[in-house]
């Protein structure tokens, strides 16, 4: 089995509101094995994006993770310096965004902003960074790499200008690439281009993706392994296959209902009842208690641990613990 | 390397126009701009005739070349003064001065304008308090009387006149930062939490580069226009510093200290040729950068028109 490049352990990241604290990212550990796509889902809000800049160590005030470690190969990013982190990220760790309209500094051209990370992480030349940086835009499928070299970021389209990020965030070859809903804001046809050109990498370079995405259908089309995410904690942990056939969680198994089928006409769209809970006043219960249908009394009580079941299947409910309506 | 995907699909995306930069677009407009343009073209002038001017001119300024206090004739255009100098000799070198001290002062508080507004608007916190509130206790003495104390401790500790021109153009243009950069911390403070900042986070840039490299070029619209404003400021500011005697002192030729000839009412009443060249030229100055100022924002930051 793969080595783990990325194990999460026990991650905790705050924010520091006038409200009071978030615990966005509470108590969070999972694993992303090396050349594995990792998704992790959930709705929004509900400590996604946070858990992927903690691993870049990117929280900004009043954001902060004062607790757990994030093992990189063996060695913990929380404790490395600065100047050593700087060296992880765009190097060994890469990292796309939502928004490719504005991911783009505007008065840069293209050629340049592909360049700069091979010139400070590779050390390349300016003539050899651009030889390397007209094979990325070839490589991310964009015809007359040259042309758009020289070109500015308000003359192409969404969809070109996120094939232009992945081809930044590749260019030095990283063992991650994050990507935090990289197709949300394009259109459907140029998402799933997206999507294929993500599958291509990943065969091609080995190249480890956590995806992030709240979009199940994009989960069942590139997914390896799955975290499911709630009021930021790991509610569920499976291999794609058996997460689809076999969800535990009820938070999961609504969101699977809640997936439009695609040529099926449903006359309502399912949703799960009821609203993702204030963040700054949870408490010793299971998050989802208010929601979920099969809420018992030790549901409000006590949380549920994230237990290890048969096929590398985690969950936390108290549905499957023996003691649970005790 | 193979490619990772056929390329065909995205022959529809291309961009149709061969690529044009922003600069090149601003400058297309400003072209269009028949006043910014004519402002242009004065400054040009201006320009050539303070640097090339003197080359052509038969008379030197260390020496008498005619007799003192006569007006125009065919020989001094311009007349000459007191002193026997050709007039326009001197208006052209004292064109220069004040050019250069509008030229300098810009570069003196656009280096410290944009530099200190960018580092508060990046870093924020402390670092923001500090340099804002200095800027706010700039901003809130007024700069005439302040100039006017520095000019006569200058005179009172006798600084050189050839060397006191420096200190007039950085005196001048460390006067003027606080409002440039008030504004570029505005913008920076907007820019740092746009997406394209995040991106360039997640490469492992130190903060030098994402600052100077990433965040001010983002900026330089409206530096260009505060810059060009400026230079109108320094040079204006120059003129009324020289004409009250602590600017720029003689010998050194200045437009405002050539003017102050019009203090004495002999020479303001009959020798108006010794300051109204001098005149005339600081007008035109000042009005054709204040268009070209005008027409850069114009171009340049379609938001900030009225
Ligand atoms: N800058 C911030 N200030 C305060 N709270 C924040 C900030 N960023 C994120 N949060 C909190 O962290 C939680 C998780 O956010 P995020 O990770 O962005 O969610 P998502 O899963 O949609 O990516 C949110 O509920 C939000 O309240
Ligand atoms: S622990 Fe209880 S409330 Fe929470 S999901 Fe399971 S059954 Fe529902
Ligand atoms: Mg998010």
């Amino acid at each position: 089995m793969a080595n783990n490049l990325v194990e999460f352990r026990n991650l905790r990241t705050n924010f520091y509101t006038s409200g009071g604290v978030v615990k966005a990212v509470n108590d969070v550990s999972f694993a992303i094995k090396e050349g594995e796509t990792l998704c992790v889902v959930g709705e929004s809000g509900c400590g996604k994006s946070v858990t992927a800049m903690s691993l870049m160590r990117l929280v900004s005030p009043p954001g902060k993770t004062e607790g757990g470690q994030i093992l990189y190969n063996g060695e913990d990013l929380l404790t490395l310096k600065e100047r050593q982190m700087r060296h992880i990220r765009g190097n060994e760790i890469a990292m796309i965004f939502q928004e490719p309209m504005t991911s783009l500094n505007p008065v840069f051209k293209i050629g340049q902003q592909i360049s700069e990370p091979l010139i400070i992480h590779k050390g390349m030349t300016k003539k050899e960074a651009k030889k390397r940086s007209i094979e990325l835009i070839e490589l991310v499928g964009i015809p007359r790499a040259a042309q758009i070299f020289d070109s500015y970021p308000h003359e192409l389209s969404g969809g070109m200008r996120q094939r232009i990020m992945i081809a930044i965030a590749l260019s030095c070859d990283p063992k991650l690439l994050i990507a935090d809903e990289p197709t949300t804001a394009l259109d459907v046809t140029i998402q799933a281009q997206i999507l294929d050109l993500m599958r291509n990498i990943k065969s091609e370079f080995k190249t480890a993706i956590m995806l992030i995405t709240h979009d199940l259908g994009v989960v069942a089309e590139m997914a390896d392994h799955v975290v499911v995410m709630y009021a930021g904690k790991v509610i569920e942990e499976a291999p794609v296959h058996e997460l689809f056939r076999n969800p535990k969680h009820p938070y999961t198994q609504g969101l699977l209902r809640a997936k439009p089928i695609i040529n099926q006409r449903q006359s309502r769209l399912y949703t799960i009842p009821g609203q993702v809970p204030n963040p700054v006043s949870l408490g010793n219960n299971c998050y989802f208690n208010d929601r979920c249908e099969h809420c018992m009394s030790i549901c409000v009580d006590k949380q549920p641990p994230l237990n290890t079941y048969e096929n590398r299947h985690k969950a936390a409910c108290w549905l499957y613990e023996k003691g649970g309506e005790a | 390397m193979a490619q990772a995907v056929d390329t065909t699909s995205t022959n529809a995306e291309m961009p149709k126009t061969k690529p044009a930069s922003p600069w090149t677009l601003a400058f297309r407009q400003l072209r269009r701009n028949k006043i910014a343009m004519s402002g242009l073209i004065v400054i040009i002038m201006m320009f050539l005739i303070c640097f090339v001017g003197p080359f052509l001119s038969p008379y030197s300024l260390e020496t008498m070349s005619g007799p003192s206090n006569k007006g125009p004739s065919a020989s001094h255009w311009l007349g000459t003064d007191k002193l026997g100098r050709d007039i326009l000799l001197r208006v052209m070198l004292a064109g220069r001065i004040s050019l250069l001290v509008g030229l300098v002062a810009m570069m003196v508080s656009v280096a410290i304008g944009s530099t200190l507004g960018a580092l508060a608007g990046y870093y924020r916190g402390w670092v923001d308090t500090i340099i804002m509130r200095f800027a706010d206790i700039m901003l809130s003495i007024p700069a005439l009387p302040l100039l006017i104390i520095l000019g006569a401790v200058l005179s009172d500790i006798q600084v050189p006149p050839d060397q006191r021109i420096y200190l007039v153009m950085f005196l001048l243009g460390f006067m003027s930062w606080p409002g440039l950069a008030r504004l570029v911390r505005g913008q920076i403070l907007t820019l740092r939490e746009q997406e394209f900042m995040q991106a360039a986070e997640v490469l492992g840039l130190r903060d030098k580069r994402k600052i100077f490299r990433h965040l001010i070029p983002n900026t330089i619209p409206i530096i260009i226009v505060v810059a060009t404003l400026s230079v109108a400021g320094a040079i204006l500011m120059e003129s009324v510093l020289s004409y009250l005697g602590i600017g720029v002192v003689p010998p050194t030729p200045s437009w405002g200290n050539m003017i102050s000839a019009a203090n004495n009412l002999i020479d303001f009443k009959k020798r108006p040729w010794l300051w109204i060249p001098p005149g005339v030229c600081i007008f035109m100055t000042v009005i054709a950068i204040n268009v070209i100022g005008d027409g850069l924002r114009d171009a340049l930051d379609p938001k900030m028109k009225k």
